[in-house]
Parts: structure tokens; C-alpha cells; sequence
């Protein structure tokens, strides 16, 4: 699976003003909201399931890195979006580092193995350092998207 | 010089794949021990000791994988880690909803 096949462009957000793991869950959620990939009425729901998943351990895999998600039944297929934090916000990782780079995922409950393949792809991408630093050093979205497509033409499909 | 290699096959019982929560536990339980963790699929062979690797597996409900086990304490590492697989990383206890 590729970004393209999951990230919502217009959701793209390359300063995050939030100072908090809610905060930005909920910046992240209301980008999908104004990009029209969930509907207003579903927001807080959505930012509630997200949290309630993070009460059961941090999504902060280390790197600088987090990927809070949850299922959702008011999406018919795998929405995500992607935000960067120039300042770093605590999320409560397993190595201790602020988080810089975020990938929020919102899937269908009945697609377990698109959820899966999404984390391959974001696994598989920030495996690469210098991909990494490109996306927290990103100065707009359009970056971010430009960034995005070339690990969607190096990568392996999959 | 008393250096060991033990595996064993997993299958992947959870029906949510292993996903996030159970790939830090399992890069968590990895962690604790001297000896190199190594998964292995069909196609690849991954630290078993970094979530990022263990989450590029992929691995779906039923998937079967070997998880190796090399090092000093290769047998007891190897045991641990089998034993999370063989509880479903108590998935069942805090699946809902996730």
C-alpha cells in the first residue's frame, strides 16, 4: 500500500500548533473533517477512540515518530493524514523523545489487513533516516506531498 | 564460542494481525535479552528488537513466521517470545474497540 492510496492531501499539515498528544489528534482529525475525508458529526468520536487507544499504550514507536489510530465505523475505507511538529510534542513514546512526525489513521472495522499494510509502508518508509529528516525539516504541506510521492515511486509496492 | 541458535514457528493468532500494541510488546520482551531476535517470513527477515521492523512484516491473522534466536541467552529469549505468541499477547483482554 502507498501513501497516495491512504493520505489525504488537503489534510496535510506542516506545523502543527498543538502542545499536546490531544491537541494534536484533534488538529489532525479536524484536517480530515475540513478535507471532507470524515464527517463533522463523527470528530469527537473519532478523537475519543483515537485517545482511548492511546490510553492502552502509546502509538510513539520511537524516532520521533507517532502513528495514532483507531477503527471507525463511519469510514468506508482507510483515511490518514500526515503532520509535523516543529517544536516536538510529548506523547508519552517508548524511547522518551518528543514527536515530530505524525501519520493518524482512521480505518474501517472490518479491514484489519489495510490497517496493517499502511503501518508497513509508514514502517517500511521511516526506516530511512534521511526520509525522516527531509518530513520534519518539510516548510509547507506541498513539501510533505512531494515527499510522500517519491517514497510512493522508490518504494516497493506492495 | 557459546553462542546459540534456536528457532521455532509462530502463527499470528490475533484477528487484528500483529499490529502496533503487540509489536511493542514483542520489540519490548526482545529487548530484555542479550541475543539477536530475528523474524522471519516468507520474504523477510527482520529485528525482532525494533517495532518499525516487526511492523513491516505485516503479518495477518494465521500468518506463520519463525522467530531465531541467537546469542548467549538464545533459549530463554526464544521462549519468551514463543510464549507471547502462544497467548496472543493477551490480546483478548483489551481488544475492544482497537
Amino acid at each position: 500500500m502507498k501513501f497516495s492510496d491512504f493520505v489525504a492531501t488537503d489534510a496535510i499539515r506542516s506545523h502543527v500548533d498543538a502542545h499536546t498528544k490531544e491537541g494534536v489528534i484533534r488538529e489532525m482529525a479536524q484536517s480530515l473533517v475540513d478535507a471532507g475525508s470524515i464527517a463533522a458529526g463523527d470528530l469527537e468520536s473519532i478523537v475519543k477512540a483515537i485517545m482511548k487507544r492511546e490510553d492502552l499504550g502509546s502509538t510513539g514507536i520511537g524516532r520521533g515518530v507517532a502513528v495514532p489510530h483507531t477503527k471507525h465505523p463511519s469510514v468506508s475505507r482507510l483515511v490518514g493524514t500526515v503532520a509535523v511538529s516543529h517544536d516536538g510534542v510529548d506523547f508519552e513514546s517508548l524511547d522518551g523523545e518528543p514527536v515530530q512526525l505524525f501519520f493518524l489513521l482512521v480505518s474501517p472495522p472490518d479491514r484489519p489487513g489495510d490497517h496493517l499494510r499502511a503501518l508497513e509502508n509508514i514502517s517500511r518508509q521511516l526506516r530511512d533516516e534521511t526520509f525522516c529528516r527531509h518530513l520534519k525539516s518539510a516548510k509547507g504541506p506541498i513539501d510533505i506531498q512531494h515527499l510522500l510521492e517519491e517514497a510512493d515511486s522508490h518504494g516497493v509496492a506492495s | 564460542m557459546s553462542e546459540q541458535v534456536v528457532s521455532r514457528e509462530v502463527v499470528v493468532g490475533m484477528p487484528q494481525g500483529l499490529h502496533a500494541r503487540p509489536a511493542d510488546q514483542l520489540a519490548r520482551e526482545a529487548r530484555k535479552w542479550q541475543s539477536r531476535i530475528e523474524l522471519l517470513s516468507d520474504s523477510q527477515r527482520v529485528d525482532g528488537k525494533s517495532i518499525l521492523d516487526v511492523l513491516t512484516l505485516a503479518a495477518e491473522a494465521g500468518t506463520r513466521l519463525v522467530v531465531e534466536a541467537t546469542g548467549p541467552d538464545a533459549r530463554e529469549a526464544l521462549e519468551a517470545i514463543g510464549s507471547l505468541f502462544d497467548r496472543n499477547f493477551n490480546e483478548q483482554e483489551w481488544n475492544e474497540g482497537q
